[in-house]
């Protein structure tokens, strides 16, 4: 309580100096440096949330809250009859932001838009190198380059896009931090200047808050985008203070210095829901960790076997051994936060009997199997050993053996690609745009075969839906087929479904306006602090 | 530097003959007497003894398996605190285990991993030191700057860099460990050596028609044990706070092993709010370590003449 | 002079050639392809992969490498780091001041407060004071500063919340780095309160890093003093009836300072390594913590080039204490 009051006298000893009237100044104790500021260089969340949502926009936004997309830059688009042309139309007088170190002269046009992805795209783009090892690592790994056929500047306020092939999840792609939109008269006065290097260093762009400075390691600064499209920012300054280590963060919003962290300690979630000063927000995670069976081997390739395997696994018990509470048990292999979960589904029953019968049934005694598990600890499954000890520990009471193996991290998921790979494979996915193609199709198609699809699975009845939904563009109609996708996932169990991680965020009680993203985004537009 | 056996009728006498016996036995009386003038280190010592038995005794004297989990237990502060209990008499981790246990069990990790780091430091030092400093010339030199560079080094950066090439865990943590601290024997048994080659007995030894390696190990090396032996005692400690360093940064003795280090890194989340599972495991590094130092200084005194007079 | 300097540096420079090698070998035997852990769970394309392995230069020969790696150490370009894509030396400039103003005021602390109490125990060899004043620096020595800094931060920010957790400053003070030394920063930018803020956040990090080296300074003082006391010249001054403040102050303390201005060098590198712990615990933006970070992401570039850049900063520091202690004490430069 001192130390509040010790703060709240020091911010208006601070303010009272820098002669404005009460600047409001929300901090965010974030979990990590960023690696750049140029959202389309990088992959890490960390990165995003200090440049994407904050500096940036895109030509669709996620809407706050879920994985469906709404109109961002771009106010409206069409789609050409034969799924291949989108047509943006820009939404007219988007202010870039104004700094010490930069001046707009125009408004958001197309050619800031063809800029920010013609870099990313084109190999002899003066900029595609401008920082050496850039790898553009999501226009890539999304497969923009194999699906791109031409982006076209129609006039000054319309940009299209030509598809070599229909591929619905295209829009929420163009919603990701990769697709942010940088301003090209920027990027002209850092050529001219040969200063290409800052753009990287300070990002500059049309989003609520702009930046101000960085201090490696210690502090990111932000103030409110005065000019902001989307309307006027509530606080006036916004601060990342990088604190890494949790437990630090939760003393430092116990005390005041921060509003807002991310990633508690499992440990400190209890006493954190109990503290007067503070509230939590909790929600299943864009994630899901699972077992793949390899069932393109014996016994595995029989679904008795893989089912019954699926019976015995006590869910709750790695949700409360490995999660301390914080994850639930899952049932499908996309997470509940996601649109088109299939709500009706039932999980296989936790019934080691009714398990050790269908074994018996399928002809098969004495199993023994290997179970991998991940070396290193990764959000949808935070210590993965501990899990494969209880798995262990689950099937031998249906009388399966299991040895638990596990590899270095690259060579582990390296060898686990492998067609002719024994045993199950732990492992999980954490969403990248909110699109359930991102997780079936990605994971359980067949062109995913020794690649992604660690179970080796292909189905035919399940590839035709999930193709299909790739293909029709009515969002509707797309949900109904993943829908059906995860009934015949749910009869033919590829994967024993372990659990989502929850995301779990404490803040101070006078914090209004942060809403939880699914994506696992800290995006601070809209927030307020309120006594 | 070293022990007064420098004319050649000891060395002689080493090396066979009824005088043995009670060279040595003097020797050892003389030791003893100079040591137990050094109260701290009768009582490091003392300590060191204790721990040994902790370490021996440690599944007799453990109320609970180290890594037992006790559902229901979680976070039990020490006895004498409010809330305690006396089946904890130390209080409880996170996860529900006894923490007076694990500590017990600890205090063999940390032997373990001084003894083994001395062991392989020494064997490998004084071996490479002997070459070095017996045969001079271009062998010494490419060992000298081999050191040199190994020196360069910060130890526990170079310890870190190390065991993420071999793998985190305690083995290797121990590995790297010895590799840092070896180049300290190279040098004090190089510098010993060189000292004690153009002595008498030695000349006496070499006429006497004994062999290079009969040289360097029967003749010269007993002579030279003294600084090594006080070298050995300081890099125990120092073995055991480097482990303990690795494991604290997570790359020593993985969890759930009851590592000292190890237990601090994992207790770091309950700082504020359990104090006994940060500070439990830190005394014992530092009770170790100090027993050991405080040894050190006493078998130092003993053992050198020069700085006896201090 | 200048030949045993040149002569010093001869010696350094094939260990410099050495240590850059093994800086180099090390990350390349560091398990894990780095190419691979880029993608993580996305499987990245073969040819993607190949892509990547070329645009890294990880798919020439090694030698190759090794002299591209060499060569760019000879022009001061160590290279970009794998994750933020920054030149590593730009990088470890942004971060170096921040450890350097840690290290210099623990260097300062040990001193001002190792030496004189080296000297005291020296003096009043035997006395309670003498045995006090050892038996703490035994224990400042036996230190593991990992834990010494976490009951710290327990006392002092947990318990009396004198001091913060972690950082460098309060967020509430602004402004641009000038010096990279936060205490002369927050003094050339006027603002109130700032200077005091820095030194509330240095205090705890000094403490814990200077523990070790004012232990080792305080038992070198005191040997060293011990010793030069039992020259004849001292006792020859002392029988001449100098008072024992003007014995101690004038001949004694400048012979006996010799061997302690060597100890006071050598603590560069037990400094660097207790960098690495105490950033570590007080999330300190410096060099060894950066390291730590690099060596747990994997981040080769920076491994290789951090590495070589300490070792070379530690080597050059030893070259500066031979040197200085040959100016002082003429007699070793034969």
């Amino acid at each position: 309580m001192t130390s509040k009051l010790t703060f709240a006298a020091i911010l208006m000893a601070a303010t009272a100096i820098s002669g404005t009237a009460a600047a409001k100044t929300f901090v965010y104790c974030s979990e990590g440096s960023p690696e750049g500021f140029d959202p389309g260089l990088y992959t890490a969340g960390t990165t995003f949330d200090a440049a994407a949502h904050t500096v940036y926009n895109r030509l669709l936004e996620f809407k706050p809250g879920t994985t469906e997309t709404v109109p961002g830059l771009a106010e409206s688009w069409d789609i050409s009859e034969d799924g291949l042309e989108y047509t943006f139309h820009l939404r007219p007088g988007v202010k870039f932001q104004t700094t010490d170190f930069f001046t707009p002269t125009r408004d958001l046009n197309a050619d800031d838009v063809l800029f920010s992805f013609e870099r990313q795209w084109q190999d002899d783009h003066p900029w595609h190198q401008y920082v050496a090892g850039a790898s553009w690592e999501y226009f890539n790994g999304m497969g923009f380059p194999d699906l791109i056929e031409s982006i076209e500047k129609v006039d000054d306020m319309t940009v299209r896009f030509t598809l070599k092939r229909r591929e619905a999840p295209f829009l929420a792609n163009l919603a990701m931090p990769f697709s942010s939109i940088v301003s090209r008269e920027y990027a002209d006065q850092l050529e001219a200047a040969g200063n290409e290097q800052l753009m990287n260093q300070q990002p500059l762009g049309t989003g609520p808050f702009e930046f101000v400075a960085y201090q490696t390691d210690a502090v990111i600064r932000y103030r409110a985008h005065e000019d902001f499209w989307n309307g006027e920012q509530a606080i006036d300054d916004l601060v990342f203070s990088i604190t890494p280590d949790a437990s630090v963060r939760y003393q430092k919003l116990q005390a005041g210095e921060c509003h807002l962290m991310p990633y508690p300690n499992a440990a400190d979630v209890e006493a954190m829901k109990s503290h007067p000063d503070l509230k939590v927000m909790e929600q299943e995670g864009l994630n899901v960790a699972y077992l793949a069976y390899n069932t393109t081997q014996a016994p595995f390739d029989n679904v008795q076997v893989r089912k019954a395997l699926n019976m015995a696994i006590n869910k709750e018990a790695i949700v409360d051994a490995v999660f301390q509470g914080q994850a639930t048990p899952a049932k499908n292999p996309i997470p509940p936060t996601m649109w088109s979960y299939n709500e009706e589904i039932e999980d296989d029953p936790y019934d080691p009997e009714a398990a050790r019968q269908m074994l018996e049934e399928a002809g098969v005694t004495d199993l023994s199997m290997k179970i991998w598990a991940m070396p290193v600890s990764r959000p949808y499954m935070l210590n993965a050993r501990r899990a494969a000890e209880l798995i262990q520990s689950d099937f031998a009471e249906i009388g399966v053996d299991v040895e638990i193996v596990s590899y270095e991290w690259a060579e582990y998921l390296d060898r686990s690609r492998a067609e002719d790979r024994d045993g199950a494979v732990m492992l999980g996915w954490t969403g990248d745009n909110g699109d359930p193609d991102n997780f079936l199709h990605t994971l359980l198609g067949c062109d995913a075969v020794g690649g992604n699809n660690r179970a080796q699975w292909c189905n035919e009845e399940f590839e035709d839906l999930v193709v299909q939904a790739k293909q029709v563009t009515d969002q509707e109609e797309r949900a109904e087929l993943y829908r059906q996708a995860q009934e015949v996932f749910k009869q033919e169990a590829p994967w024993a479904t372990l659990v989502h991680s929850l995301s779990i965020v404490p803040m101070r009680k006078e914090v209004e306006g942060f809403v939880q993203s699914p994506l696992g985004d800290f995006a601070f537009e809209g927030v307020d602090l309120v006594e | 530097m070293a022990t007064n056996t420098k004319d050649p009728n000891a060395a002689i006498g080493l090396e066979g003959g009824p005088s043995v016996a009670a060279t040595r036995r003097a020797m050892l009386g003389e030791f003893w007497y100079y040591f137990r003038q050094n109260r701290g280190a009768v009582v490091g010592l003392v300590v060191f003894v204790l721990i040994v038995a902790t370490a021996i005794f440690a599944p007799l004297l453990a109320p609970y398996n180290p890594s037992t989990q006790i559902r229901g237990a979680l976070l039990i502060p020490p006895v004498w605190q409010e809330g305690g209990r006396w089946e904890f008499i130390l209080g409880t981790d996170a996860v529900g285990r006894d923490i007076l246990s694990r500590l017990l069990y600890g205090a063999r990790f940390s032997l373990f991993i001084g003894l083994v780091v001395v062991t392989l430091s020494v064997t490998v030092g004084v071996v490479i030191g002997l070459i070095a400093g017996y045969f001079r010339g271009a062998v010494d030199t490419i060992i000298m700057r081999l050191m040199d560079i190994i020196l360069a080094f910060p130890s526990l950066l170079l310890a870190l860099v190390l065991v993420a090439v071999l793998g985190p865990g305690l083995l290797n943590a121990m590995i790297a460990i010895a590799l840092v601290l070896q180049p300290h024997f190279v040098r004090l048994t190089r510098a010993a050596v060189m000292a004690e080659k153009s002595r008498d007995y030695v000349t006496a030894a070499r006429v006497a028609g004994a062999g290079n390696l009969r040289l360097m190990f029967k003749t010269i090396l007993p002579n030279c044990t003294a600084p090594l032996i006080v070298q050995a005692t300081l890099s125990f400690s120092t073995a055991i706070l480097d482990a303990a360093a690795l494991g604290f940064l997570g790359m020593g003795a993985q969890p759930p092993t009851p590592e000292w280090g190890t237990m601090l890194a994992e207790a770091r989340e309950f700082i504020l709010r359990a104090w006994w599972v940060v500070t439990f495991p830190g005394l014992s590094i530092l009770v170790t370590v100090l027993a050991i130092n405080l040894m050190g200084d006493g078998l130092r005194d003993a053992l050198d003449p020069k700085l006896k007079r201090s | 002079m200048l030949r045993f300097f040149l002569g010093r540096l001869a010696v350094l420079i094939p260990t410099f050639i050495g240590v850059s090698i093994v800086a180099f070998t090390f990350i390349r035997i560091l398990p894990g392809d780095p190419v691979m852990l880029m993608s993580g769970e996305r499987v990245m394309s073969p040819e993607r992969y190949a892509e990547l392995n070329q645009q890294l230069g990880f798919d020439r020969p090694l030698w190759v490498q090794y002299f591209d790696f060499l060569g760019g150490v000879l022009t001061g370009d160590l290279g970009n780091s794998i994750v933020t894509k920054r030149p590593v030396l730009n990088e470890f400039f942004t971060l170096f001041p921040a450890t350097l103003e840690l290290s210099l005021c623990a260097i300062i602390l040990a001193v001002l407060i190792g030496v004189p109490l080296g000297i005291i125990a020296a003096v009043r060899r035997g006395s309670w004071l003498d045995q006090s004043i050892m038996g703490a620096a035994l224990v400042g020595y036996s230190m593991p500063i990992f834990w010494w800094g976490l009951l710290l931060i327990i006392l002092f920010s947990g318990i009396l919340q004198w001091t913060p957790v972690s950082g460098r400053i309060s967020l509430l003070y602004y402004f641009p780095p000038v010096t990279g030394f936060m205490l002369v920063d927050s003094l050339l930018s006027g603002q109130e309160g700032a200077f005091r803020s820095a030194v509330s956040h240095l205090v705890l990090p000094s403490i814990v890093l200077a523990t070790i080296p004012l232990a080792v300074i305080a038992r070198q003082t005191r040997s060293a003093m011990l010793e030069v006391l039992g020259e004849d010249y001292v006792r020859t001054a002392r029988s001449k009836g100098l008072p024992p403040r003007r014995v101690i102050g004038l001949h004694a303390l400048r012979n006996a300072l010799i061997p302690v201005i060597t100890t006071i060098g050598l603590q560069v590198g037990v400094l660097i390594a207790g960098a690495i712990l105490t950033e570590t615990i007080f999330s300190w933006p410096g060099i060894g913590k950066w390291m730590v970070d690099s060596v747990f992401r994997r981040d080769y570039a920076v491994v290789q080039g951090g590495l070589l850049l300490i070792a070379g900063l530690i080597m050059l520091v030893n070259l500066l204490v031979d040197v200085l202690y040959g100016l002082i004490n003429p007699r070793i430069r034969h």
